[in-house]
């Protein structure tokens, strides 16, 4: 049985912890609001990039002269897996999420023979992963610094990840990231870039291409993987600050139910202790 | 008198304009165009300049980098790198964009391109600067 005083540290530490849980989850639910609006103005950007390309990809077709970007280099030896998690904790499942579905694909690969690269955005996945897939690391982008996501920060790790390509040291790339659904649930998604894939066919509009069809999509193919790399970037931002929101106002919930647990404990100790102080001092009476 | 079209431009970032416009003049890659309602569909790509609409209340200009335009008898769509209107653009920024292609010129594979791409963006200071 805890003295009384325990207790009452104890109900006090908790009100801390539930006061801080409080303000983290006003904090998030203001930063998701920004974050959602990001994600919602880069979407036309994104949509129509990826239609007008949709649309080229089929009338240039499969053909030997394609760009690589679209239909890869021949091979599908040598995968890089772009693992995109938070750099900060605190979220629930956000970062495990992530890494469990990259886990699980890059076993999945090793296992079928083939070679895992892993690029890692974020601190948290990378730690995450260091103890089994560390070996296979490549690189880190580390995005600590950065108050507002910008176009720039994802041309940079596109940049990065086309160089690579291009040096011919991956020839599948598949971005890892949380779709944002709502604030309780985030979708953990695997997106292939490189080669190309896209949902919807192409748009039958016949269009004049200036300069030509091959040309205008070979210029558009990298601004493509920087546009699904920024879209993805925002998704994240979004889906952390929904995902960090519910988990701390669960975190202040379950703070609130402690302390009435431990108010009752308090109240009930405090009560046996008179009770027992009366019957000490009412026998003691009667003995006399 | 032609009739209007929609306009659209937008950068990853936002949308900067969706209007109605008469005409809209697009630095396309191989050189500059204007479209009115009506123009054939045509997808085009831009280099670094100016683009210019022309609305019922006045025109109005942007600095546009890279990026495409798509032009449909109805509309125009811009997308572009990067876009700032005309009376937001400072020399600060040009200088920037600049420093930024004559990094890029120094390590393209693809030499004619990046110093055409130079080129462009010193036209574009001059023409802003007039």
């Amino acid at each position: 049985m805890p003295s009384l005083k325990d207790l009452k540290n104890k109900i006090a530490s908790v009100k801390n912890t539930r006061k801080i849980t409080k303000a983290m989850q006003m904090v998030s639910a203001a930063k998701l609001r920004r974050a959602q609006d990001a994600a919602e103005a880069a979407r036309p950007y994104a949509e129509r990039m990826s239609a007008v390309m949709a649309g080229l990809a089929a009338g240039v077709g499969k053909s030997e002269s394609a760009p690589k970007l679209l239909i890869g280099n021949g091979s599908d030896k040598v995968h890089l897996l772009v693992v995109m998690t938070a750099e900060r904790g605190l979220c629930g499942g956000f970062n495990s999420t992530i890494v469990r579905l990259a886990r699980a694909r890059a076993n999945e690969l090793m296992a079928s023979g083939k070679t895992v690269k892993i690029l890692t955005v974020g601190k948290k996945g990378r730690e995450q992963l260091r103890r089994d897939l560390g070996a296979h690391f490549v690189g880190h982008v580390d995005l600590s610094d950065v108050k507002r996501m910008g176009y720039s920060n994802a041309q940079g790790i596109a940049r990065d990840i086309l160089a690579r390509f291009e040096a011919g040291e991956c020839d599948v790339v598949t971005l890892f990231f949380n779709r944002f659904q709502s604030v309780i649930s985030q979708i953990p998604t695997a997106q292939q870039v490189i080669p190309a894939v896209f949902e919807q066919a192409g748009a039958s509009a016949q269009y004049d291409y200036e300069p030509s069809e091959e040309a205008i999509l070979a210029d558009l193919l990298p601004r493509g993987v920087a546009t699904q790399v920024f879209t993805a970037l925002l998704e994240n931002g979004a889906s952390e600050q929904g995902a960090r929101m519910s988990a701390m106002d669960n975190a202040t919930r379950n703070a609130g139910d402690m302390i009435t647990k431990y108010t009752t404990i308090y109240n009930r100790s405090r009560q046996a202790a008179i009770t027992k102080e009366l019957i000490e001092i009412i026998s003691g009476a009667e003995a006399l | 008198m032609a009739g209007n079209l929609q306009f659209d431009l937008v950068s990853p970032e936002r949308r900067l304009a969706s209007v109605q416009a008469s005409e809209v003049q697009i630095p396309g890659a191989d050189g500059d165009l204007t479209a009115m309602e009506g123009h054939a569909p045509t997808i085009t790509t831009l280099r670094p300049g100016i683009l210019k609409a022309v609305s019922n209340e006045g025109a109005k200009s942007y600095v546009v980098t890279g990026g495409f335009a798509e032009i449909s008898a109805t509309g125009v769509s811009v997308l572009a790198e990067r876009a700032v209107p005309l009376d937001e653009v400072t020399p600060a920024l040009l200088d920037q964009l600049i420093a930024d292609a004559s990094e890029a010129t120094a390590v393209a594979s693809d030499k004619d391109a990046a110093d055409k791409a130079m080129a462009d963006l010193v036209a574009l200071r001059a023409a802003v600067g007039q």
